[in-house]
């Protein structure tokens, strides 16, 4: 059937900017939607309606198992991914997968791929993988050892900006004035502190390693494609993906992918590639939408918004760290700012 | 071939000729000559197939090994002192995996006081983690153990710790008879484990497990080094006809037949033990000795027969449990079962501090009177330790206590007075 008239798009979901699957070039399409995708972690797991952390990991590694032709390990941190994939006797990974202990899942896949060389295996690759506090905290210094040495690993950090496994508390990637139960929304400063902040994908790119991305479960083929980019290169890689948690953020559990987006349009979470320590990539905020728009539908900021005590000098001040982020990485399209 | 080399040396060259894949290294005195020797090797090609990895941790360490081993690859480590204690939670996942890894342990002190000299505290601290735990009493055993241990790792599928007295052992230069690569390559199949990482075969490995499976998991933990205890001496007899000498071993009597007072003891002190028996033996005191080679497990049994005969048994443990005594002696007591004989304990050389023939000849004395005490600290400077407890008596805010006994010692210190004191208030 030929059709000469230029074919309109529709927006599947209304108010998201998705392009549906079918309209797209056969090659740019979704591992997700091929009658014969990968499948890293198989359906039955135990991870909470909306979780963010379920759908960043079955595409990611859904992706690298495309990417390397099944030929790989994963390792994985102690946290939400780890337990709700593996409670024994059940297993929803269909890859080799290994769990040590909470903080040292880098320096573990250090390990697995130095054996894997040293057995002749050199096309099996290797993922490395853990929440925010499993890269931020108490991985920290193994990640960093990793980087270093630039292993042979690629490092993906789930960031649903607090240790929600053990309930909800408070890591250095939690963003000031967020509820948690260890920083509760009581007394003159509810919520978190205004502190410098951790910027893993910056201190990933500190230690020069050949490549650094951030992504989102807003924009899957963006993280499909980072993925499978950091696939296609040797050394230390880093991804850091932004998963909202409902159970830990106090929102609705339909709203995990359009959090995920506000974050982005906001400035909050900026999507870049950055390559041997220079940003090669910068994916811009086609809508800019002020964090109060992120803000306002989660549980953890509720008291940032009480009838008549609006908290504005806080909103603001998370407002300058959007601007900042749209000024440092230039997310915002000239024209449009 | 027979030389005179470094302790640490000898045990680089016999860790290499075991031909591991996956070396770590992370430098902790008195261990540090050891990775270095390995090393070197990696690096000018002696040691060939083998990744040579600098971390930046002690956990880190063990948790490289951990990765390799469970991919497959024969891991080795080492560490001492605080680096075994940083690297604790990954010694017992290692264990609780399953991996046959092996490490050194140069035994040393716990801080603090910081003290980097020889004692058995590190390696008691991780007594339990569900590692094999063999101690070396010479150094041509330190550097056997390596070769035994890699095979009771992989035949066990449990990684294996070789305790090594810090500096006595590992910076002492000695006689040591370092065996062939075909000797070796005889007595150590290559690694081939049932169950590894692997995406031809892929495994979950490490999945939690709850109530209802754990206690059977832990139950088969210990049915491991039960196992190991028939292992143990089997491996040291193949050992012992493969090499021509002895090493390794549950346990090793001496001059025990018809002793009185038999003194037990861990590592290179049985050396000085053995000397003081026989020089005791001479002028007719009853006196033997038993080295026990195997920590854990623990060989009760075996140690129970040895004993069997004894009046009284008296440990020589060069570490401390503070607030009951010796870990040495508790566990001795274990293997006790139907005897009344009394089981003393000796702490003696904390710290690196020198266990002397005077010092034991006067422990066999004090403990062929009876005048011995169920806990003894050898050498103890009675008068330093008087004079801080009478000094922190009064005071409710004693301070340090390493700082005060140092006051005491020397008194030439300026004594500082808190502000507040000084205010009378």
């Amino acid at each position: 059937m030929t059709d000469d008239t230029p074919q309109k798009v529709r927006f599947y979901q209304t108010g998201t900017h998705t392009v549906g699957n079918r309209l797209m070039d056969e090659a740019a399409r979704t591992v997700q939607a091929s009658p014969d995708r990968s499948n890293a972690i198989t359906s039955g797991h135990r991870a909470c309606q909306g979780c963010g952390e379920a759908l960043g990991a079955r595409y990611a590694l859904d992706a690298a198992m495309r990417a390397s032709g099944g030929r790989m390990v994963a390792v994985n941190a102690t946290g939400c991914l780890e337990v709700f994939t593996t409670p024994s006797p059940e297993s929803s990974w269909q890859i080799a997968w290994l769990h040590s202990v909470f903080g040292n899942a880098p320096a573990v896949a250090t390990g697995v791929a130095a054996a894997m060389r040293m057995r002749g295996k050199t096309d099996v690759r290797v993922v490395a993988q853990g929440g925010d506090g499993g890269t931020t905290d108490i991985g920290f210094g193994c990640l960093s050892g990793m980087f270093e040495r630039n292993d042979d690993v690629l490092y993906i950090c789930y960031d649903n900006e607090a240790y929600m496994n053990t309930g909800v508390q408070r890591s250095s990637a939690t963003p000031p004035a967020a509820r948690t139960a260890t920083t509760q929304a009581i007394g003159p400063h509810p919520g978190n502190i205004f502190g410098t902040g951790k910027n893993m994908p910056r201190i990933a790119m500190a230690h020069n390693i050949p490549y650094v991305a951030t992504a989102s479960v807003a924009d899957l083929h963006d993280l499909e494609a980072k993925v499978t980019r950091a696939m296609s290169i040797g050394g230390a890689r880093y991804i850091h993906i932004f998963v909202p948690c409902p159970l830990g953020w106090g929102s609705a559990s339909h709203d995990t992918v359009k959090l995920a987006r506000l974050a982005v349009e906001s400035g909050l979470f900026p999507l870049f590639e950055a390559e041997h320590g220079e940003v090669t990539a910068v994916k811009k905020i086609r809508h800019q939408v002020p964090v109060e728009d992120y803000l306002r539908p989660q549980g953890r900021f509720r008291h940032l918004f009480r009838e008549g005590h609006e908290d504005r000098p806080t909103i603001e001040a998370i407002q300058r760290m959007a601007d900042a982020n749209i000024r440092r990485y230039g997310l915002v399209e000239e024209d449009a700012a | 071939m027979l030389r005179q080399i470094e302790g640490s040396q000898g045990i680089a060259e016999a860790v290499a000729l075991c031909r591991p894949q996956v070396v770590c290294a992370y430098p902790i005195t008195p261990q540090t000559h050891i990775v270095e020797g390995v090393g070197a090797m990696v690096k000018d090609g002696r040691l060939t197939n083998c990744e040579f990895i600098n971390v930046e941790s002690e956990f880190a360490a063990m948790s490289v090994a951990i990765g390799a081993s469970a991919a497959g690859a024969r891991a080795y480590t080492a560490t001492a002192s605080q680096g075994l204690l940083f690297m604790a939670e990954a010694v017992y996942n290692a264990a609780g995996l399953g991996l046959p890894i092996v490490m050194t342990v140069g035994n040393r002190a716990i801080g603090a006081p910081i003290n980097i000299w020889n004692d058995h505290s590190d390696s008691m601290a991780l007594k339990d983690a569900g590692w094999i735990q063999l101690y070396a009493e010479t150094n041509q055993e330190a550097a056997d153990l390596h070769i035994i241990a890699f095979r009771l790792a992989e035949e066990l599928s449990c990684p294996v710790m070789v305790c090594v007295d810090g500096f006595i052992l590992t910076h002492a230069f000695e006689r040591i008879d370092t065996p062939t690569q075909a000797q070796v390559d005889a007595f150590l199949p290559p690694f081939s484990p049932v169950q590894m990482l692997d995406p031809d075969d892929p495994y979950s490995i490490g999945a939690m497990v709850g109530p209802e499976a754990f206690t059977e998991v832990r139950y088969l933990a210990h049915q491991k080094q039960v196992d190991a205890l028939e292992v143990i001496p089997r491996v040291a007899a193949e050992f012992q006809a493969a090499f021509g000498r002895e090493a390794g071993g549950l346990l090793r009597s001496y001059r025990v037949d018809g002793a009185e007072t038999v003194l037990v003891a861990l590592g290179s002190i049985n050396g000085t033990i053995k000397d003081v028996v026989d020089a005791e033996r001479a002028k007719g005191v009853s006196v033997g000795s038993v080295c026990i080679g195997s920590f854990r497990p623990f060989p009760l049994a075996e140690l129970h027969d040895a004993l069997a005969g004894a009046k009284r048994v008296v440990c020589i443990e060069k570490s401390l449990a503070p607030g009951l005594g010796g870990m040495l002696a508790s566990n001795v007591r274990m293997a006790m079962r139907g005897l009344t004989t009394p089981v003393l304990t000796v702490i003696a050389g904390l710290g690196g501090r020198p266990i002397t023939r005077t010092g034991l000849t006067e422990v066999i004395r004090a403990a062929g009177a009876d005048a011995l005490d169920d806990v003894t600290f050898l050498d103890l400077n009675r008068p330093a330790i008087e004079a801080q407890l009478t000094r922190s008596a009064g005071l409710r805010e004693s301070g340090p206590i390493a700082e005060n006994l140092l006051k005491a010692l020397n008194p030439g210190l300026v004594r500082r007075v808190s502000p507040r004191k000084e205010a009378g208030q």
